[in-house]
């Protein structure tokens, strides 16, 4: 796993040095999708959209006490989406906040939320849009709370410290969002000559890259919120068997 | 301890968003999506948009207005639910 992340981010400094680029990164802006793909993506979206919100009444009837918390991991995505962070590229993007959720109450109740806030941001900010809400929350809010909830499970099975995982799942959830981004986009407007790579590279260049710092810096946030989680909200953490492995030592003691 | 390393943490997450800053010469550090759409357009030279926002900003005031106001209201939550917890602890 972490091989495969060394090799992904040299690959992505390499296309840094080839292809210096002063751009900025965020979702596909509204109209820029071609009609077949906003309604592919769309498709694609609504059955997990369906599936979280049946996910978020199942733990909520469970124990209304995680509404609570369920607001905790909405409100944290609702901040770090708003915070344009600039970056080593020259341009600013802004980190997704979705990993948090996912880890805490799985990635289809993120689906839920990280639309809610690209719904928000579409209609009040002219930020992504409603054309290509579907694609957008493809990546923000399934790829990326999958990709931070499956490996927060995987390193919690090789017993990595909780701080890692956390981290890890946080950060490549992040990139990852950024990475589909780019296959999206090189999808519908593979290049004449070099076709769908061509495209991709160009892509990446334009939002993957300036996502790296970003990513370390909400793995960071999340790390940090969730220490707090652990020292005051062990019960309900446990609850969601965010900390099956332990017994009664938070965080604290091995980060 | 908890807080120590909190606060290393958020010292990072600084450190990280300010050093670009002082390291990237000229760069402009916009947060247009312009790049993104530059390269639709020179890739599929005869791509129109075929939807506008139903409502834009008027202007950049306007805008950072409304991402403030959404961090805002996100990070009043933030702070009530550590309060909360905090003063349950006690």
């Amino acid at each position: 796993m972490l091989k495969r992340f060394e090799n992904l981010l040299v690959i992505l400094v390499t296309i840094l040095l080839l292809s210096p680029q002063y751009a900025s990164a965020m979702h596909i802006m509204e109209g820029f999708l071609p009609i077949k793909w906003s309604i592919f993506w769309g498709a694609l979206t609504l059955p997990f959209l369906l599936i979280g919100i049946k996910s978020i009444q199942k733990n909520v009837n469970l124990n209304p006490k995680l509404k609570m918390l369920l607001a905790l991991a909405g409100a944290f995505a609702f901040v770090l989406s708003a915070l344009k962070l600039p970056s080593v590229t020259g341009s600013c993007s802004h980190p997704t906040g979705v990993g948090l959720g996912a880890i805490l109450f799985g990635p289809t109740a993120m689906t839920v939320l990280g639309s809610i806030v690209l719904l928000f941001q579409a209609l009040l900010l002219a930020h992504g849009g409603i054309t290509t809400l579907g694609a957008n929350a493809f990546s923000m809010a399934i790829v990326g709370p999958f990709v931070a909830f499956g490996i927060y499970k995987l390193l919690n099975k090789f017993n990595s410290p909780k701080w890692l995982s956390v981290f890890l799942a946080a950060s490549l959830g992040n990139l990852l969002t950024y990475i589909t981004t780019s296959v999206q986009l090189a999808l519908a407007f593979p290049s004449p000559t070099g076709g769908f790579e061509f495209s991709l590279l160009k892509f990446m260049s334009v939002f993957a890259l300036t996502q790296i710092p970003l990513a370390i810096s909400e793995g960071l946030l999340t790390v940090l919120i969730f220490n707090f989680l652990t020292t005051y909200n062990f019960n309900e953490l446990k609850e969601l068997n965010v900390l099956n492995n332990e017994k009664t030592s938070p965080i604290s003691e091995e980060a | 301890m908890n807080k120590t390393k909190n606060i290393i943490l958020a010292i990072l997450v600084i450190l990280i968003t300010a050093i670009p800053l002082f390291i990237v010469q000229n760069g402009e550090f916009t947060g247009a999506d312009g790049k993104a759409e530059e390269l639709i357009t020179t890739i599929s030279s005869n791509y129109k948009p075929w939807f506008k926002p139903l409502w834009e900003p008027p202007s950049g005031e306007v805008e950072s207005l409304l991402f403030t106001l959404q961090a805002a209201i996100g990070a009043s939550f933030i702070g009530y639910f550590i309060g909360l917890a905090h003063g349950r602890k006690k």
